[in-house]
C-alpha cells in the first residue's frame, strides 16, 4: 500500500473514511472497482486524483487502472458535477422528435453548453446516448431518472422548479 | 404480448422435472436464436457451456441488460413489466448449464428499474425460488445485480464480461468464446433479457410451440421496438418473418421514406423494400424498427448514428477508433456541398475496411446504414456533390 503525504491524508480524512467504507462494503477484488466508483460518484459528485489513488492502494492495483476506467464510462467522470445532473439524449429517435428545441431550452435556461455545470454549482448539462425511451421522445434523465416526452416549455418549469428549491430552504 | 400470459414458474417447474441435458435439448428443439440480435443458437450456446470443462466446476449465468442500441427498449419494458419471466429464464439457464450464479448486467441508464428487479429478486427468494432450494428441487441458484456506467460497447459481450471483472469495456479476442472461458474464466452464458423471457415460455408451453411460429430459420414470436415517424410508438410482437410494411402499418407509419432496422447498427431499408421480412435469413435485427418520415433528411439521420458511433467506440483498435471519425468528418464534408465523388467512394472503401478490419461488432456495424444510404439513394446523396466535383 502506498502511503500518501500526511499533508494530502489529513485533508482528505473524509474521502478516505468513505472510500474504506466502499472496500468494506463491496470487497477489494477487482470486480468491486466499478461499484466502489459508481457509489464514490454518487456521494461526492466527482473522483479526484486522490480518490483514485486511495482506490488503486486498496484494491491492489495500478492508479492509472483505475484513471482508466473512471475515464472510459460516461457516467464515471473525474470532473466535479452539479447538484442535479441533467442527461439530454440525442440520438436519432429523441433527435427526430424535436431534440434540438429541448436543448436549445436548457442552454438558454442554465445559461450553460453541454458538457458545462452552473457557476452556483447547481445544475449540470450533458449529453447521453440513446438511453432508451425512444418510444416516448425526446427524452432526458434528470438525476438518472428519466423523464419523457419532454417539451421545452416543461423544460423552463423545470429549472424553475428546483432553482426555487434551493432558494426556499436558503430561506428556511 | 405472448410473454404476459406465460404462467409464473410453470416454465422453471417444467424444466426442474427434467434433467439439464433434457432442458438444453427442449431449448435446441425450438430453434430459438439470440433475441439480443446476434441471432445465435440458444440452445447450443447452453450446450457449449454445459459440456466446457469447468476447472472447479463454477458456470456463470449472464442477462445482458446493456440495452444500448439506438432505438431498442424492448428490454426496458421487459424488466419493468415481467421482471419474474426474466429471472425465471435465468434460474432455468442455471439449471440446464449446471450453474449456481446468475448476474444481470443492468445498464446504467435504467439505474431506476434497480430498486424494483432487487425487490423482485428478494421475492423469489423469500419464495424459495431462488437460494439454496429452488423449487424444493435441491438445485441452488442465486442472482445479482451488476449495475452498468454507461458504455455501449458493453452490450458486446467480452466487452460486458471485461466490464464485470472492473476493467474498462473492451472487446476480448475470440476464440475463446465465453461459453468456455467467460467471466472469470469459467464457462459463461451471456443472453440477451428477452431470450431469457422467451427460455421460460418454451419450457412452459413446449418447444414444439414455439417452433411452429415464425419461418423454419427463424422460429418463434419477436418483440420490436417501433420508433421515429410513427403515430404509435412502442414495443411489438410478431412472428419472425413478418414484413417490415406489418410493422410500420401496426404503429400507424404513413408513406415512410425508410426504415432503420437494426438500429444504429443495423441497416436502411428503403420504402420500395419493405415487402422483405425481419428474420434472421433476410433483415436481422435485435428489435429496433426506427421508421423515418418522408420529408427526412437521410444525411442527417446518417450524421446522428456516426456521431453515435464516433463517441462510443472504445477506441482499442484502429479501423474503429479513427474510421467513425473519418465517416462523420465525410458526411459533414457532404452535406456542406463540400465532398467529391472520388472521395465519397473513398469513404465507402473506407467502410468496407471498417467491416473487415475492426475487431468487434461495433466497429464492424458501425458503417452499415452510411453504407446503405449512399447504395439505396444514390441520386439523393449525390445531389449533395457540386456539380464541379462529379
Amino acid at each position: 500500500m502506498i502511503t500518501l503525504p500526511a499533508e494530502v491524508e489529513a485533508a482528505n480524512a473524509g474521502l478516505i473514511e468513505a472510500i474504506d467504507d466502499l472496500v468494506a462494503e463491496y470487497g477489494d477484488d477487482r470486480s468491486a472497482l466499478i461499484p466502489i466508483l459508481q457509489a464514490l460518484r454518487q456521494q461526492r459528485r466527482q473522483i479526484s486524483d486522490v480518490a483514485m489513488q486511495v482506490v488503486a492502494d486498496r484494491l491492489g492495483i495500478p492508479p492509472v487502472d483505475v484513471q482508466g476506467v473512471v475515464t472510459f464510462y460516461h457516467f464515471l467522470d473525474t470532473t466535479p458535477t452539479g447538484t442535479h445532473v441533467i442527461h439530454l439524449c440525442r440520438t436519432i429517435s429523441c433527435a427526430m422528435a424535436g431534440m434540438g428545441a429541448i436543448a436549445a431550452r436548457l442552454e438558454h435556461e442554465l445559461g450553460i453548453s453541454f458538457g458545462e455545470t452552473t457557476p452556483d454549482g447547481l445544475f449540470t448539462l450533458s449529453w447521453a446516448n440513446c438511453i432508451g425511451m425512444c418510444d416516448a421522445p425526446p427524452a432526458l434523465l434528470l438525476n438518472r431518472q428519466a423523464l419523457a416526452r419532454v417539451t421545452p416549455d416543461q423544460v423552463s418549469e423545470l429549472v424553475l422548479g428546483l432553482r426555487a428549491e434551493v432558494s426556499g430552504m436558503i430561506g428556511a | 404480448m405472448t410473454l404476459a400470459t406465460i404462467e409464473a414458474e410453470q416454465g422453471l417447474r417444467a424444466a426442474l422435472a427434467l434433467d439439464p441435458a433434457g432442458v438444453v435439448a427442449t431449448i435446441r428443439e425450438s430453434g430459438m436464436k439470440g433475441r439480443g440480435g446476434a441471432g445465435f443458437p440458444t440452445g447450443l450456446k447452453w450446450q457449449l457451456a454445459a459440456e466446457a470443462v469447468a476447472p472447479d466446476g463454477v458456470r456463470y449465468v449472464v442477462c445482458n441488460a446493456d440495452e444500448g442500441e439506438p432505438g431498442t427498449f424492448k428490454d426496458r419494458v421487459l424488466l419493468a413489466e415481467l421482471p419474474d419471466l426474466v429471472f425465471e429464464g435465468m434460474t432455468i439457464g442455471g439449471y440446464a448449464i449446471g450453474s449456481h450464479e446468475g448476474i444481470c448486467y443492468l445498464r446504467g441508464e435504467y439505474v431506476y428499474l434497480l430498486a424494483d428487479l432487487e425487490a423482485c429478486l428478494e421475492r423469489r427468494r423469500a419464495a424459495g425460488l431462488l437460494g439454496p432450494d429452488v423449487a424444493g428441487s435441491g438445485f441452488a441458484f442465486d442472482i445479482t445485480i451488476h449495475l452498468g456506467s454507461g458504455a455501449y460497447v458493453c452490450g458486446e459481450e467480452t466487452a460486458l464480461i471485461e466490464s464485470l471483472e472492473g476493467r474498462r469495456g473492451e472487446p476480448r479476442n475470440r476464440p475463446p468464446f465465453p461459453v468456455v472461458s467467460g467471466f472469470r474464466g469459467a464457462p459463461t452464458v451471456v443472453n440477451n433479457v428477452e431470450t431469457f423471457a422467451w427460455a421460460a415460455a418454451i419450457l412452459a408451453r413446449g418447444a414444439d410451440w414455439f417452433a411452429h411460429i415464425g419461418t423454419d430459420r427463424s422460429t418463434g414470436p419477436k418483440l420490436l421496438s417501433v420508433s421515429g415517424d410513427v403515430q404509435r410508438p412502442g414495443v411489438y410482437e410478431f412472428p419472425l418473418g413478418v414484413s417490415i410494411a406489418e410493422v410500420i402499418e401496426a404503429a400507424g407509419g404513413h408513406d415512410a421514406k425508410a426504415a432503420i432496422v437494426g438500429g444504429a447498427a443495423g441497416t436502411c431499408v428503403p420504402a420500395r423494400d419493405f415487402g422483405r421480412a425481419i428474420s434472421y435469413e433476410d433483415v436481422s435485427t435485435g428489435g429496433a424498427v426506427i421508421v423515418v418520415g418522408p420529408w427526412r433528411d437521410l444525411l442527417e439521420v446518417a450524421e446522428n448514428l456516426q456521431w453515435f458511433f464516433a463517441n462510443e467506440s472504445c477506441g482499442q483498435c484502429t479501423p474503429c477508433r479513427v474510421g467513425n471519425v473519418k465517416l462523420l468528418e465525410g458526411i459533414r464534408a457532404l452535406r456542406r456541398g463540400e465532398l467529391t465523388v472520388q472521395q465519397l467512394e473513398d469513404m465507402v472503401s473506407l467502410g468496407q475496411t471498417m467491416r473487415i478490419a475492426s475487431k468487434c461488432g461495433l466497429g464492424q456495424a458501425a458503417p452499415n446504414v452510411l453504407l446503405s444510404i449512399i447504395e439505396n439513394y444514390r441520386s439523393e446523396v449525390l445531389g449533395h456533390i457540386p456539380v464541379g466535383a462529379r
